[in-house]
């Protein structure tokens, strides 16, 4: 059956923007993708989004709704009821056009996080690996690149003198599923972690969890393992020396 | 925009991947190993690509669950699934090499689930005879896609130590739209577009094109497509001069999502029957069982007892006709839906809470039970889901050596993956996808790698360019035209009802008139608001390009009097002998579609005798078979 639901949404570029009201017809079961789509084709033909399966899936419609960051396609009317529904770009990145934002901050990052290094010696069909060995780097292979992690993220989220040198959850996830990858063989993941993608700048307060569309527990099963070995490493005096010494580039 | 084009932004490669799924980035891999330098141009952004979406898993004979498998197994099914009207020879290169590209993606980081051995885990799927299909969960595409997206940042990596720069030899250009594939002197020079954030337009000159699209579902009304999938690569090959084989053939995967209506048409993948779901209507009545055809009779199990044993005992029991080939499945819940035994939304229940535990069902299908849960409010683990069919994949495409990827007729064209046709034949098996994307992406970059060593591309001239632009400007130009948004949806309703899952010759008549008037229609579109980030404006391209498919489709469907996979005239209810020998050519002379027949190669004495003869003598006229093969 369908109904009216108030939307407000933001519309602009990087110069100018507002938020603008309008109201729109929602079906029963529909999400907030839909009755943006609805504006798109009824009221507002130019009205920027981004989006693609509309199965939560490719991690395109990231925007924030009522103030959450969100999948819009993942987002039903129906859980705000009578209440306007408020919609706007992610805050963590500059805006393009409406609810289009630029998020070309994260493919940088993606590039400095080093590759996954296979052992030399090792032929393709050859590898052999237990279930429950793969399944800790396949938790965060989850991963649908939404960004939402990213966008809540207070180090970054309205500090952008962070972001230089802070790569964010998203990537700290990259790094720990190498970190984990049973054939990966590069060894300073965790100290590079922390020297030179800013994992100390974390705090855990788990809002990047909170907000993760696939569950992974970003916080909890990434950050925190990472954070605790480079401690170890760091603050063991013996361990620290024999860094020194022996000139040990990682930590086992 | 003004018509001065000395400020265009202009970018030289030697090869331009036209799309950023699987097919696209494995071509991209395969070039720039090659030597080559490389763009990539993606419509959205990088990683987003529709191949995402793919869940059950990559079809490929490594033999880790039932060592009985091997690649002469693969290609008989391949084939049997095509209905016999596949491109022997791509059959075959595919199913051969399938196995290796996927171990090379596990040496590139890729975390297959495993076997006890440690293997890579192989489960079943509809039409493969073993257990055959790598997989990630229900997430494999994710898993392939994240693969060799990380591998191009490997290869940016690798470059930025050698050359100094991350981009200097592979660069992805993220949502940009190709308006046009370019020739000069009857070969590729390159192509043109714009950027779709800022509207600016771009000029890419390069001799060799990939085309690596995907497909064409939102030319269709009910779809498991993403909004890519608008057959952008079909119609810009069409345009170039390349042809399309067999547009007529189109599968409509029997089990997308019924309700809520926003999400009709998502997939629900083949997995949920491959690990066990079973198909009943609003009788309680496992109906498949009625549904198996005689030429798969000897494979399917026709009693629910042994259909339940071959889950335990392969050897020895007949799969579950759940797991027949896509086209029969769709076929048949759409038979149950009409004769009104469908459920409360007009599709049929899928169940798989009976036979496994729900810890198994959300390990094994995480994204199905979450899909379900979040967007139908549906425990998949207590009840069955509701399920019918919906526009999945397009076996037609452009039409290719096997070898190379070339596109026949132009040089410097290349297209593989789900744009490419002649691999599936009449119908494609589950699985044979992301193993098709695969195998063809790596020969297509090596296509063009080696076109591209032996040749160099002739300057853009610029009325070419000048006529490439005029295009795009013009929807600004008009104003109170039509409006894209709506003519799409006429175009979807005109698919949907007359050029779907069933179809008649009347009807197929009715379409192509009311795509031609569409067509002329939107000739006419005009587009409010600005160039930058402008969807109305980015439908437009789109729009033009599905009616060129769709006038394809249509014309196709009409001609082939026959029914065969992905393609059933009520009218010609039978698999005509005689069609099998031919393929459907379309072409595009500038103002519109038509459609010759055209032979399809016979496949040579040592993979004929691969078959047991009196399986081919099903398709095959006794001619054919007498003469066993084509040397």
């Amino acid at each position: 059956m369908a109904r009216k639901v108030n939307l407000r949404i933001w519309r602009g570029d990087a110069t100018d923007g507002g938020l603008q009201d309008v109201q729109v017809e929602a079906n029963d079961g529909e999400v907030v993708l839909d009755v943006i789509h609805r504006v798109q084709a009824t009221q507002m033909g130019d009205l920027a989004v981004r989006w693609n399966c509309k199965a939560g899936k490719c991690g395109s419609c990231s925007m924030e709704i009522n103030g959450k960051p969100r999948l819009a396609c993942m987002t039903q009317v129906a859980a705000y009821g009578d209440e306007t529904i408020t919609v706007t770009p992610l805050r963590a990145f500059p805006v393009i056009k409406d609810l289009v934002t630029d998020v070309s901050f994260n493919y940088k990052k993606a590039m400095e996080i080093p590759a996954f290094e296979p052992p030399k010696e090792l032929k393709p069909g050859e590898a052999r690996m237990q279930q429950i060995d793969v399944e800790r780097s396949q938790e965060f292979r989850k991963c649908i690149e939404c960004f939402l992690c990213q966008d809540v993220c207070h180090v970054v989220r309205d500090h952008e003198e962070n972001k230089k040198s802070f790569a964010g959850p998203r990537f700290f996830i990259r790094i720990a599923e190498l970190d984990m990858h049973p054939l990966d063989t590069l060894k300073n993941r965790k100290s590079t972690a922390q020297e030179e993608h800013g994992l100390g700048m974390c705090n855990i307060t788990k809002c990047c969890t909170e907000v993760c569309p696939e569950h992974i527990k970003i916080t909890d099963n990434a950050i925190i393992p990472m954070k605790e070995r480079v401690a170890d490493i760091k603050y063991d005096p013996v361990r620290w020396l024999g860094s020194k010494i022996r000139k040990r580039e990682g930590i086992v | 925009m003004t018509t001065d084009k000395s400020a265009l932004e202009r970018h030289k490669y030697d090869v331009l991947v036209i799309g950023a799924g699987g097919a696209g980035l494995r071509a991209a891999v395969e070039a720039r190993e090659l030597g080559l330098r490389v763009a990539i141009i993606c419509k959205s952004l990088f990683g987003k690509a529709h191949t995402v979406m793919a869940e059950g898993g990559a079809a490929a004979s490594m033999g880790n669950a039932n060592s009985n498998d091997n690649w002469q197994v693969h290609f008989r099914d391949t084939m049997r699934g095509g209905k016999f009207l596949n491109h022997f020879r791509m059959a075959e290169l595919h199913a051969k090499e399938s196995p290796d590209r996927i171990w090379e993606l596990e040496m590139w980081g890729a975390l297959f689930d495993r076997t006890k051995e440690g293997k890579i885990s192989q489960r079943n799927f509809g039409g493969h005879e073993y257990p055959r299909l790598a997989h990630v969960g229900d997430r494999t595409g994710l898993e392939l896609i994240r693969t060799m997206q990380q591998k191009i940042v490997a290869l940016q990596q690798a470059d930025k130590r050698e050359h100094g720069e991350y981009e200097s030899h592979i660069k992805v250009f993220s949502e940009l739209t190709i308006t046009e594939i370019l020739k000069e002197d009857g070969k590729i020079a390159g192509a043109y577009g714009y950027w779709r954030e800022s509207g600016e337009e771009v000029l890419f000159e390069a001799p060799a094109v990939i085309i690596a699209t995907g497909g064409v579902g939102k030319t269709f009304k009910i779809t498991s497509n993403s909004w890519e999938g608008t057959g952008d690569g079909h119609a810009l090959a069409l345009k170039a001069g390349a042809n399309l084989v067999d547009m007529e053939f189109l599968q409509f995967h029997p089990t997308g999502m019924v309700w809520p209506p926003s999400v009709r048409g998502i997939l629900v993948t083949e997995s949920v029957r491959g690990e066990g779901g079973i198909l009943t209507n609003s009788n309680g009545e496992r109906f498949m069982f009625k549904y198996i055809p005689d030429v798969f009779k000897d494979k399917y199990a026709d009693n629910e007892a042994e259909a339940d044993r071959w889950y335990e005992d392969q050897d020895n029991n007949r799969r579950p006709p759940e797991l027949l080939p896509r086209d029969e499945v769709a076929r048949a819940i759409n038979s149950e839906v009409k004769a009104g035994r469908g459920s409360e939304h007009g599709g049929v229940f899928l169940d798989v809470s009976k036979r496994l535990s729900a810890e198994i069902i959300k390990k094994r299908l995480p994204s199905m039970w979450h899909q379900f849960y979040e967007l139908a409010g549906v425990d998949i683990t207590k009840e069955p889901m509701e399920v019918g069919p919906t526009c999945h994949y397009v076996m037609g495409g452009v039409e290719v050596e096997p070898d190379t990827a070339a596109a026949v007729g132009v040089p410097g064209l290349y297209a593989a993956g789900e744009v490419a046709g002649g691999m599936h034949g009449s119908n494609r098996l589950g699985g044979n996808s992301l193993s098709d994307l695969l195998v063809f992406g790596r020969r297509a970059g090596m296509g063009a790698a080696a076109y591209v060593k032996q040749t160099t591309a002739a300057p853009v001239a610029d009325a070419t360019i000048a006529a490439a632009a005029a295009r795009i400007e013009a929807p600004f130009a008009r104003s109170g035209g039509e409006n894209s948004y709506s003519l799409h949806a006429e175009l979807q309703e005109v698919t949907h009802n007359l050029v779907g899952i069933i179809r008649t010759g009347d009807e197929l008549k009715d379409a192509i008139t009311k795509i031609a008037e569409i067509r002329k229609r939107s000739a006419n579109v005009a587009v409010s608001g600005g160039r930058k980030f402008n969807p109305g404006f980015h439908l437009a391209f789109d729009l033009d390009n599905m009616l060129l498919v769709a006038e394809s489709t249509a014309k196709s469907a009409i001609g082939r009097e026959e029914s065969r996979g992905g393609h059933t005239r009520d009218d010609f209810p039978g698999m005509d002998m005689g069609w099998r020998q031919h393929n459907h050519i379309s072409s595009f002379d500038g103002t519109q579609v038509t459609v010759r027949k055209q032979a399809l190669p016979f496949m040579p004495k040592e993979l004929f005798s691969l078959f047991d003869v009196e399986e081919l003598k099903k398709y095959m006229t006794p001619d054919e078979v007498a003469k066993g093969g084509s040397n």
